[in-house]
């Protein structure tokens, strides 16, 4: 007989199901119990960079809004350095983390935030700017990871390693945000459409 | 420097993305293979949490909205550990969990179920892990209830689970369901997970040694969350 291993086995994924928001943003679920609500504000008040507002939607395979999403993003500073040990430091009050819902009438969500800087990629490549988004919702039997890229980061992109791992250039775009003014305030949208034309890239992590 | 990377995601343990059974996952599954990423800093990171962000009631649900008195139901302790795919445990994450009421109904505007809600059950909890990785939550058992899929499904008694663990790449959701439950077989959802031993292992087991005598049950549920490779033939500074 050989050896066993002894690895565990990771527990498997199961749908959040309709009612995610009880859990995990009970303030729309309609009632309040915690103190305070989790990932409301991802970069604080001390945040060096632009400030920039990100909203979108999520579409499914028959092109309808998907209304019952839930959404996180995971991102650097400015400096590109991530609120964790194993990345740079971060300015006080900076978490690099936010959670948020869709409109129950409209399926549309938002979040405010400072652009994210270029991070480190593998073997001493640079990452362009990007947003790590981690999708769940009902129908979704495992949280779908993508990403967010800047249109204003063209160069950047161009040589992106993980961008350039896509082998189809049409499905690239499908990771770019588009870009307009809102005041001051620039605001990049970014659909994701979970199936058919389109079909934004997801990421096996 | 390269991280080191987590363990590659058994995606034959987990469920697909297009389930036709569970009829929701068909116009919301991409229909293109993902792209697979080696890690990079973007994923071996994820986010941190302190007692400063949770109270100590918050692990509490048969307490934690209680307005009038307990509410109605099983009394039970869930309890367990988080530890990674090489039995270690991951110390300081945030668990969060969310739940029917013991007659399964949700407290939520969307759920129109004609069993009541309770007035004094809220049906969401969090914690941290402690230094050994172990969390505990005190609730009420939830009920089973139906839902629209074929016009006769009903959910298995569930506690949906939200963990972080250390790295993004690791945010997982799953369900907790209890030992013995004839519905957990007859699940679509369940059913998406094509290995029958993954669904064992989401099953919480009675643990009388854990239960407070005339007072609360107690279930056994460990979350296993994804490994991390040792970089042998690099230098970290950490170590291996």
């Amino acid at each position: 007989m050989p050896q066993t291993l002894s690895y565990l086995r990771e527990s498997a994924s199961q749908t959040a199901g309709p009612f995610v928001h009880i859990g995990l943003a009970p303030g729309a679920a309609g009632f309040d119990i915690y103190r305070q609500e989790l990932g409301h504000d991802i970069a604080g008040p001390n945040a060096k960079g632009t400030r920039i507002r990100v909203e979108g939607v999520v579409i499914d395979g028959m092109g309808s809004p998907v209304k019952d999403v839930l959404l996180e993003v995971w991102q650097a500073n400015a400096d590109g350095h991530y609120a964790h040990p194993e990345s740079g430091t971060v300015e006080d009050g900076f978490r690099g983390w936010g959670r948020v819902i869709t409109d129950f009438d409209s399926g549309e969500w938002s979040f405010d935030t400072v652009k994210p800087g270029p991070v480190a990629g593998r073997n001493g490549t640079v990452q362009a700017p990007h947003l790590n988004l981690w999708i769940v919702a009902r129908g979704i039997n495992i949280g779908l990871n993508t990403r967010m890229y800047f249109p204003d980061e063209a160069k950047a992109n161009g040589r992106d390693p993980v961008l350039n791992l896509i082998e189809w250039d049409n499905r690239r775009a499908t990771l770019i945000a588009a870009l307009h003014q809102d005041g001051d305030i620039p605001v990049y949208r970014f659909e994701i459409r979970l199936q058919g034309e389109g079909e934004t890239v997801f990421f096996d992590i | 420097m390269t991280p080191a990377d987590f363990y590659q995601r058994d995606r034959r343990l987990h469920p697909p993305a297009l389930t036709p059974d569970y009829k929701t996952s068909v116009a919301r599954s991409p229909r293109y293979s993902m792209i697979s990423l080696e890690n990079t800093v973007s994923e071996v990171t994820g986010p941190t949490f302190g007692h400063g962000d949770i109270d100590p009631i918050d692990n509490d649900l048969i307490s934690n909205y209680a307005h009038t008195g307990d509410p109605v139901g099983e009394r039970i302790i869930v309890h367990g550990r988080v530890l990674d795919e090489n039995a270690r445990p991951v110390p300081g994450t945030l668990v969060e969990i969310w739940q029917a009421n013991a007659g399964g109904r949700y407290r939520h505007k969307k759920d129109s179920y004609l069993a009541p809600i309770d007035p004094n059950f809220g049906g969401c909890g969090r914690t941290l892990t402690d230094q050994n990785g172990q969390y505990a939550f005190r609730t009420v058992k939830p009920g089973a209830y139906p839902w629209r899929n074929w016009v006769n499904n009903w959910r298995p008694a569930h506690i949906h689970v939200s963990v972080f663990g250390t790295a993004f790449a690791q945010r997982l959701i799953t369900q907790l369901y209890f030992e013995g439950d004839p519905l957990i077989p007859k699940c679509p959802i369940v059913q998406t997970i094509p290995d029958p031993e993954a669904i064992e292992q989401l099953i919480a087991k009675l643990d009388l040694n854990a239960t407070i005598p005339l007072d609360s049950i107690a279930y056994k549920f460990d979350i296993v969350l994804r490994g991390r490779r040792s970089t042998w033939f690099e230098n970290r500074p950490e170590g291996n």
